[in-house]
């Protein structure tokens, strides 16, 4: 065992890890920050991204002791300071770009980290971006289109499905 | 995943040292080394993690052109950083994995496990480029041996990877969308002395040169070059996703494809 340090959603925060703990499991078990979800834990679904140092990474496929010392993003961490939803999950919400929420929490961390990037994305720029993000509810559409939106850019003239 | 112990040493040589244990495993981004140890397929007594180590990160230009990059640079950082320099290689590099995986996935981890399928492998044969590790250098052509299999020696350390820098190029990558891995994947470098094509996702012996496309388009640097040229499917890689003869096959119409796209 080990003592990790990283500042997570801006606090500083400890904990005892076993060097084959997964910053999922760290941020889940040991926060109790069970926003980001573990999908396939197999690297491909993307419902567990997070960032760390401002780029999203799968934390299913990162060790919690190579984020000593890092600053982690969460989704716990996405909402305004009065608690209202950011720009974006608000976008999701008015733009039905969730059903379930399962994938949302990873959707949410990959376009922030998209827009970060490139702050007008056009729908093919979005669609690659989120290559590694799957959702098995909403046919992605809405999804795009959230994203568009929350992008400042006009989403009238996209089908609502 | 096994239980290991877990070292993160800040230098090149202490990272050499730790891995002079034999139960010792470098630990690049983790991209594919993570997942295999999960799946219990590898299970290193001890993880060596090279993502200290600040001189082995970074994208420069040295003093004879050529391109180099240090084994533990991200795929996102190439993609940027090498896009102005090398656009063939800064496009292959922006379509490995996903976002998030090109953000953890290294240069020299992927071309320390030489998967058959894997990109860099390919951009590496295809530009003759030259490995450094932490004791020696290894030309493009000796180092890949078979899948799975390089030149590495046990514990030796991919520290930077210099590319000389093509006239034109370009990456065509017949993407297998379930992997983001390609299905085939096809990189045409032409430089003064003559063109140079790789090919990777085909052959059962991992990434190989096209010699005959070589010599065709080293004459003639137009896709038609390639138009009596057949690759055999003998030896090829045949799976649920394509048989031996369709990646034959695709190895031609990619190759026609990345001498049309070459910038
Ligand atoms: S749980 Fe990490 S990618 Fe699916
Ligand atoms: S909303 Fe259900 S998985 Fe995306």
């Amino acid at each position: 065992m080990t003592t990790v340090t990283m500042t997570v959603n801006g606090r500083e925060v400890s904990g005892e890890a076993e060097p084959r703990m997964l910053l999922a499991h760290f941020l889940r078990e040991g926060q109790r920050l069970t926003g980001t979800h573990l999908g396939c834990d197999t690297s491909q679904c993307g419902a567990c991204v997070v960032h760390v140092d401002g780029r999203a990474v799968k934390s299913c496929t990162m060790l919690a002791v190579e984020a000593e010392g890092a600053e982690v993003r969460t989704i716990e961490g996405m909402a305004n300071q009065d608690g209202s939803l950011s720009v974006i999950q608000q976008a999701f919400q008015d733009h039905h770009g969730l059903q379930c929420g399962f994938c949302t929490a990873g959707m949410v961390m990959s376009a922030a980290a998209l827009l970060a990037d490139n702050p007008k994305p056009d729908e093919r720029e979005i669609r690659e971006y989120l290559e590694g993000n799957i959702c098995r509810c909403t046919g992605y559409h809405n999804i795009v289109k959230a994203i568009m939106a929350a992008s400042g850019q006009d989403v009238s003239a996209m089908a609502a499905e | 995943m096994y239980a290991f112990e877990f070292q993160k040493p800040t230098s090149i040589q202490a990272a050499v040292e730790a891995l002079k244990d034999d139960e010792a495993q470098a630990l690049g981004g983790g991209q594919t080394l993570l997942p295999t140890m999960r799946q219990r397929l590898a299970s290193p007594g001890t993880l060596v993690s090279l993502s200290g180590i600040a001189e082995m990160r970074g994208v420069c230009r040295a003093d004879d052109g050529a391109l180099c990059i240090g084994g533990g640079t991200s795929h996102a950082v190439v993609a940027q950083e090498a896009a102005g320099i090398y656009p063939g290689l800064a496009g292959l590099a922006a379509r490995i994995g996903d976002p998030a995986v090109r953000n953890r996935g290294t240069i020299g981890g992927s071309l320390a496990n030489n998967d058959p399928s894997a990109c860099y492998p390919c951009a590496v044969l295809a530009s003759g480029a030259r490995i450094i590790t932490d004791r020696r250098e290894i030309a493009a052509d000796d180092f890949f041996e078979g899948m799975f299999t390089t030149a590495l020696e046990q514990g030796e350390i991919i520290t930077e990877v210099r590319f000389p820098v093509p006239e034109a190029s370009n990456y065509q990558k017949f993407i297998q969308p379930a992997s983001r891995f390609a299905l085939v994947g096809v990189m045409v470098a032409k430089y003064a002395g003559g063109v140079r094509v790789a090919v990777t996702g085909a052959s059962e012996e991992g990434v190989f040169r096209w010699t005959e496309a070589e010599k065709a388009l080293s004459d003639n640097f137009a896709a038609s070059a390639l138009k009596d040229l057949t690759v055999s499917a003998d030896g090829m890689i045949a799976d649920m996703h394509g048989s031996a003869a369709y990646r034959a096959h695709l190895i031609k119409v990619l190759a026609g494809r990345a001498v049309e796209a070459a910038a």
